[in-house]
């Protein structure tokens, strides 16, 4: 006998999704998207996945929720909120509270999940960082998709700049002191990314964090046009754009040639191996978080 | 529990009560320079707060004064990437808030 619970969301969750996608009022698809990611959080933890339902009920509802709530304001024409607006954006507000409360309260106590099971095979990994051993190899499928979804990502940012080019940070000079402190920073910058990812395989570092700190350094250099910005007619942005995906896609296929799985590292070679796709995906990121950056933002439409 | 633990541990707070405000500041100042500023400004003290805190407890040393080497980074870079911010915002005519847009005639 299935409990009606469950019922209820097999039957619902379809249902919702469907009307998401079939209704012609962007408003509407909007707050049944919210209701839907509600719903399926509630899902994943009758599935006993409270982790899963964590993630669904801050990142896909709740983040993602408000940002496409915040495109629909900057599309229609900007008026006060009324106050049945405010009560609605309340009890959103409230119900993904509830839910990720109801799913924090369901968590079990002093479970360790994979914790153990990852640190007792992590000397076949091929490094001894647990975290870098799980993004990497055990795990190293995920890695490569957020990779993707990235990439993906700087091609929405892209067909976005197109119109918006000619918003570009603007060419007067800096003072000569914050030009100074530049030129001291960047160096460092550069050292300390490579430092994280050769870290990276020993303790908490890595090719995300290792990109980040490189993406800062150019948009450092950006602002004080000691650099161009990035654009894909420049062989050099492109080749840095795909080195991670691409060697990651190459380290996964190689061993199927040779009868092994996907993605499956050659005994002994898991720490290089790591190192070497750590690097390319370090440079990938620095450079699509780079692109975001400079005309990242629709321009501000200018009333008058 | 130590006396250092309890001093630790109340510095930590304090810290953190300084990245609260910062980020509240974030979220609610009007315009991008009084933004930078609360970003900056009280997240710059915040942190030196957290540094001392935890190099009360730091096991050397040698980590105390990587500790140090962090907060001073931090307040190096964030003091140079705001200057820039604000300028390049400055120059593409963003209005502070209540005031006319640089350039124009008020």
């Amino acid at each position: 006998m299935i409990p009606p619970i469950d019922l209820l969301l097999a039957t619902a969750l379809p249902l919702i999704a469907w009307r998401v996608l079939a209704t012609d009022e962007l408003p509407t698809s909007v707050v049944l998207f919210i209701a839907f990611g509600l719903l399926s959080a509630l899902a994943w933890a009758r599935l006993d996945a409270p982790d899963v339902a964590l993630v669904e009920a801050a990142v896909g509802t709740g983040l993602t929720g408000a940002l496409l709530m915040s495109s629909l304001r900057s599309m229609e024409r900007p008026r006060p909120p009324s106050p049945w607006r405010a009560r609605a954006i309340a009890l959103v507000a409230a119900a993904i509270a509830v839910a990720l409360a109801s799913v924090v309260a369901l968590l079990p106590r002093g479970a360790l999940g994979l914790g153990p099971a990852v640190l007792a095979r992590s000397e076949e990994s091929g490094v001894a960082q647990p975290v870098t051993a799980v993004l990497m190899n055990f795990r190293g499928h995920d890695t490569h998709l957020e990779m993707l979804v990235l990439l993906a990502a700087s091609i929405g940012v892209l067909s976005i700049q197109h119109g918006t080019a000619s918003h570009g940070v603007d060419t007067a000079p800096t003072s000569s002191v914050v030009m100074m402190l530049v030129e001291l920073i960047v160096p460092a910058l550069v050292v300390l990314a490579g430092y994280l990812v050769w870290r990276g395989s020993r303790a908490p570092g890595g090719a995300f964090q290792a990109g980040a700190i490189l993406a800062g350094g150019a948009v450092l250099l950006l602002l004080t046009r000691r650099m161009a910005p990035l654009s894909l007619e420049r062989q050099m942005v492109r080749m840095f754009l795909f080195a991670g995906p691409v060697l990651f896609f190459l380290v996964a296929a190689v061993p199927l040639g040779f009868g092994g799985d996907m993605l499956e590292y050659p005994r002994g070679w898991g720490g290089s191996l790591i190192l070497g796709l750590e690097s390319a995906l370090t440079l990938s990121i620095a450079t699509i978080l780079t692109m975001f950056f400079p005309q990242g933002a629709p321009a501000p439409r200018r009333r008058g | 529990m130590t006396p250092r633990t309890v001093i630790s541990a109340a510095l930590l707070i304090l810290g953190g009560a300084f990245f609260l405000a910062g980020t509240l500041g974030l979220l609610r100042f009007p315009d991008v320079y009084s933004r930078l500023h609360a970003l900056t400004k009280a997240d710059n003290l915040g942190l030196g707060f957290v540094a001392v805190g935890l190099s009360i407890e730091a096991a050397s040393f040698a980590l105390s004064v990587k500790v140090f080497i962090v907060w001073a980074s931090v307040v190096l870079a964030s003091g140079i990437s705001s200057q820039l911010i604000a300028g390049a915002a400055f120059r593409a005519g963003v209005a502070p808030a209540g005031k006319a847009p640089p350039g124009e005639a008020p």
